[in-house]
């Protein structure tokens, strides 16, 4: 896989676009599935993860090619989903938590014709709430939980993701399992 | 016995795969006698099981599309190229045909001379080519950019190219002065497609005929 990505990336620095999709549909669900969880609705996670795709290949000339393609570009999702929550307007999607209702979206008040298995409602509610609550960690701490735990980067991989030094990865991976640790401890 | 502060930040060292065994040996002891840290303990390692069952979700299937929709155009030189790339086949049989026919083309383009084919006792005045009546050619004729009129006669095909066979009767010599025989086929070649085909057929001719 890696040898072939190199050579995809190799044929789109010489100006073969065509390339790029391959590359794209290689990682798409991961970068998506990256940028949901850093932001937490499927309408934002689409147009940024878009984003982050786009502009890796704008700049696709500044990639170092011995280093790992599938790093590069989660760094600039990262980057791309904190830019987007830093910028955030008060926008209202459909998945964004409606106030006051403690974890209920606009979702769960669409009437839905097919009752979903109680426990399965129960684990998806369970994964949803689990969920917000990530969300709700500031992003330089949510980005290195979700890395870590969701992704299953190693602290020295995540430490080049966000080219920070592994001690600062460290820190923030402690005070993020803390956070995390006081939200989720009654469930 | 350490402050819980420093037992903490052992377990996330252990967290961490960082614990040296002599920490191993104090947390293990510190968690045995102490009933906050072993639920603090035990809180974080249920979170990161909590997180991790997180939901799998998946890009939407037209995901690819967008972004490739979304891309700054490409160089335009690209898309001949891989074209090319793609259909190696039809590119060679495409430049093969170019190449041809160019040659073809400019052949027809610049002999606009008078050119016969080297037989002797033929009479030459002007533009026309004369066959003259006591006169039997042996052999093919072939008239490039003339007239030819035959009184004689040719054991073989005549060829004439851009130009037209003269009958006797147009100078008034009278009905039986008939037209001279030709022992062989008569092609008259005055359109560019024929001129084509002309040559391919000789093409042929000559790959075939291994003589």
């Amino acid at each position: 896989m890696e040898q072939f990505i190199r050579e995809k990336i190799k044929q789109v620095k010489k100006g073969d676009q065509a390339a790029y999709s391959e590359v794209v549909n290689v990682y798409q669900h991961k970068i998506y599935q990256h940028c949901y969880r850093m932001l937490g609705n499927k309408h934002e996670a689409e147009d940024m993860a878009q984003e982050a795709f786009i502009r890796a290949y704008v700049n696709i000339d500044s990639f170092d090619e011995r280093k790992k393609f599938s790093t590069w570009l989660y760094r600039i999702a990262t980057n791309v989903t904190i830019d987007r929550i830093r910028k955030r307007k008060p926008d209202y999607y459909l998945d964004a938590e409606v106030k006051g209702t403690d974890g209920l979206d606009m979702y769960s008040q669409l009437s839905t014709d097919d009752p979903l298995p109680n426990e399965e409602v129960e684990s998806l509610e369970l994964q949803r709430y689990i969920h917000s609550e990530i969300s709700k960690l500031p992003p330089k701490y949510r980005s290195i939980i979700i890395l870590r735990y969701l992704e299953e980067f190693s602290l020295q991989e995540i430490s080049s993701i966000l080219d920070i030094p592994l001690g600062t990865v460290k820190t923030r991976i402690h005070r993020g399992r803390e956070a995390l640790r006081k939200r989720l401890r009654h469930v | 016995m350490r402050a819980h502060n420093e037992i903490i930040k052992l377990m996330h060292k252990y967290l961490d795969g960082d614990l040296l065994k002599e920490e191993e040996v104090t947390l293990r002891n510190h968690l045995e006698n102490c009933e906050e840290c072993q639920s603090h303990f035990h809180e974080l390692k249920r979170t990161l099981t909590l997180i991790q069952s997180a939901e799998n979700i998946k890009a939407p299937s037209n995901f690819t599309e967008n972004v490739m929709k979304n891309l700054p155009s490409e160089n335009k030189g690209f898309k001949y190229k891989r074209w090319f790339k793609a259909h190696p086949v039809l590119t060679a049989a495409a430049i093969f045909f170019i190449l041809m026919f160019s040659g073809v083309f400019t052949q027809w383009n610049q002999d606009s001379e008078l050119v016969v084919s080297k037989q002797e006792n033929l009479i030459i005045q002007g533009d026309t080519v004369i066959v003259p009546e006591d006169v039997t050619v042996e052999g093919d004729l072939l008239v490039k950019n003339g007239k030819l009129i035959i009184k004689g006669t040719i054991d073989g095909d005549v060829t004439i190219i851009n130009g037209e066979l003269v009958d006797e009767e147009l100078n008034g010599e009278g009905l039986m002065a008939s037209v001279g025989e030709v022992n062989g086929e008569l092609h008259t070649v005055d359109k560019m497609f024929e001129w084509l085909w002309y040559h391919t057929k000789n093409l042929f001719q000559s790959i075939f005929s291994l003589e």
